[in-house]
């Protein structure tokens, strides 16, 4: 670099422009706030929704799966599982409760968690309160 | 080494290595669990490995930065480290705590681990990267404020210098920034845009400042450039990794509920961000061409060249070709961001950690300035067979991804997740075969340190 452009001035950009762009970051946030009760399906998230999200956290679902595209890419997409599984909470719970416990050979299969009817109907709903986040129209298909 | 308490630095870079071994072997069971799914199966469920191989990327990582961090800023401070006592004690502790973490992952299923924590009393487990049951998050909290204690009363008694004003930068940013680990809102929506307030902002903010400090300083001491030279570059880097990175992590927002707006801003920043890791590569290469010194530790001068472009290649390169929203509309959560991820990590974090090891480790080791000849091949083999498996590792991934994206998302007939990871079951074999390779140059890179001899000097050829 020319001997025109200093370290001070180097040193001038960092400082203001990275105070620049956090308070940007920050302005932003709160803005990101303000919009979020439009999208985010609060309305929704009941005590059910909440214990569901809780089971989905101490049984480490997004260690294997993910969730709206984030987590592990091993097992499919849950964000529209609800859609994929023609609207059915009770179709999840079904899934969930015939995983084999030896698993399946040569094959990837998910875990027998054990869960009891209060626990599946948990889960279910919070996966079914995913769904009816908007997502700019993410996942592209069915599919996930 | 010029004084005394550097040396702590050995017990983490040590310990840092040995970590980096462990990941490597369970990264290896992920891979072949992607092809037999059954492997391992229930004792180690793939859910299991992935949180052991990215934990210890994460754990050995922070040993890396604390060590550098204990040897470089003695020698920039130009006086002793503030407590070496504080230092050694700590180590244990976060190698403790570490070890009992990744032994509850294994021995324990997670929900019992989560119970035996008390996680309901704090709930943060459960969250990719964050995996860490709530005692250990405490521990890490209190890790990384008292290092940064040392660190930082270290730096005040003594010469200050923009390398270590850059580095408690970073270093206080990311103590910062894992705070927000610790909020977990019911509301998923809240609680995915604040996660990212630490992945983010660490791997693609304030862990760029420590990055970039450590870069300079292994080349300051191996070129001999003049320090004015090096630190205006310094400023410069890490003023656009800032100013791209803190707005880029729009990026991560398209489509976990935040407002549409982000879709423009995470675009463009986030394509900017390959700026500042252009920038390093083309420092790299200048002050290495400009080199007023022949230094004979030429292990440690490849290491930081690698790590400079490979950081522009897996972060900037690999990161731009999905970081625009439309395209990212595809590839979201796909084989590509683990593509990417790979890379990334490799190039950017990995490598300075090896390089800054590489540059310090011999003279830790009571030698002047580098190992002999023969270890020095050896390690510079071992850079090699890392850095071009990895390449291999991202291309087969890449591979991978896209025909995933056009099986699963892009075709007149999608079809199933599972249905797709069948037909790209090829490219998953060639990714295990290459990592493989990994753990052969890996292992090398261990061995390169028994290698005794009489220590190389510049005329001797290498």
């Amino acid at each position: 670099m020319s001997e025109v452009f200093t370290k001070s001035m180097a040193r001038n950009i960092f400082y203001g422009g990275s105070v620049f762009f956090f308070l940007l970051l920050i302005a932003l946030t709160f803005q990101t706030h303000e919009a979020w009760p439009e999208r985010d399906n609060h309305e929704n998230l009941t005590d059910q929704v909440r214990h569901g999200k809780e089971l989905w956290e101490v049984n480490n679902c997004v260690g294997c799966h993910s969730l709206l595209g984030e987590g592990a890419y091993f097992a499919p997409e849950l964000g529209n599982v609800y859609q994929r599984y023609g609207n059915s909470t009770d179709a999840i719970k079904a899934f969930i409760m015939s995983r084999p416990k030896e698993g399946i050979e040569g094959r990837r299969s998910m875990p027998q968690f054990n869960f009891n009817d209060e626990e599946l109907e948990a889960i279910a709903q919070f996966l079914k309160y995913v769904s009816g986040i908007n997502t700019n129209d993410w996942p592209p298909n069915i599919q996930g | 080494m010029k004084y005394e308490s550097q040396s702590v630095a050995k017990l983490y870079f040590i310990a840092a290595i040995g970590l980096f071994v462990g990941q490597i072997v369970f990264g290896l069971i992920m891979g072949l669990q992607y092809v037999m799914g059954d492997f391992l199966f229930p004792e180690i469920p793939f859910n299991v490995a992935r949180m052991v191989h990215t934990n210890l990327l994460i754990v050995w990582l922070l040993f890396g930065f604390m060590g550098a961090s204990y040897y470089l800023v003695p020698e920039e401070a130009e006086t002793e480290l503030h407590s070496p006592m504080l230092a050694k004690l700590m180590f244990w502790v976060f190698l403790v705590a570490g070890a009992l973490t990744i032994l509850g992952y294994l021995l324990v299923p997670y929900a019992a681990l989560a119970e035996m924590t008390g996680n309901h009393l704090l709930p943060t487990m459960g969250r990719e990267f964050l995996e860490q049951p709530t005692i250990t998050k405490i521990g890490i909290v209190i890790v990384a404020l008292t290092f940064l204690y040392n660190i930082a009363f270290t730096i005040l008694k003594g010469r200050k210098t923009v390398i270590t004003l850059v580095l408690l930068l970073g270093l206080a940013g990311l103590a910062i920034f894992f705070l927000f680990s610790f909020y977990n809102p019911d509301n998923l929506v809240k609680d995915k845009f604040y996660w990212w307030f630490v992945v983010h902002l660490w791997v693609e903010g304030v862990w760029e400042l420590i990055m970039a400090s450590i870069l300079a300083f292994v080349l300051i001491k191996t070129t001999g450039v003049d320090r004015e030279i090096i630190e205006k570059w310094l400023y410069i880097i890490i003023a656009m990794a800032l100013i791209t990175g803190l707005i880029g992590t729009g990026h991560h927002f398209f489509w976990i509920g935040a407002p549409e707006y982000w879709l423009w801003w995470g675009s463009i920043f986030s394509a900017l961000e390959p700026i500042p890791f252009f920038m390093m590569t083309v420092f790299a290469f200048n002050m290495v061409n400009k080199r007023r010194i022949n230094h004979p530790n030429q292990p440690a001068v490849l290491w930081a060249l690698g790590t400079a472009v490979m950081a522009f290649l897996g972060a900037g390169v690999w990161g731009f070709m999905h970081t625009l929203a439309p395209v990212n509309y595809y590839t979201h959560g796909t084989q590509i961001t683990a593509a990417h991820g790979h890379m990334a990590f490799y190039g950017a974090y990995v490598m300075i950690v090896l390089a800054i090891i590489s540059y310090a480790m011999p003279m830790m080791r009571g030698r002047k300035a580098c190992n002999s000849a023969a270890s020095q091949i050896v390690e510079m083999w071992s850079f090699w067979l890392m850095t071009i498996s990895m390449v291999f590792i991202t291309l087969f991934l890449t591979g991978a991804g896209i025909l995933q994206v056009w099986l699963q998302r892009f075709s007149d007939e999608p079809m199933s997740f599972m249905v797709v990871q069948e037909k790209i079951e090829l490219f998953y074999w060639m990714r295990e075969g290459a990592g493989l390779v990994f753990l052969i140059g890996l292992l090398l890179y261990v061995y390169s340190f028994f290698i005794g001899g009489k220590e190389r000097t510049v005329e001797d050829k290498v």
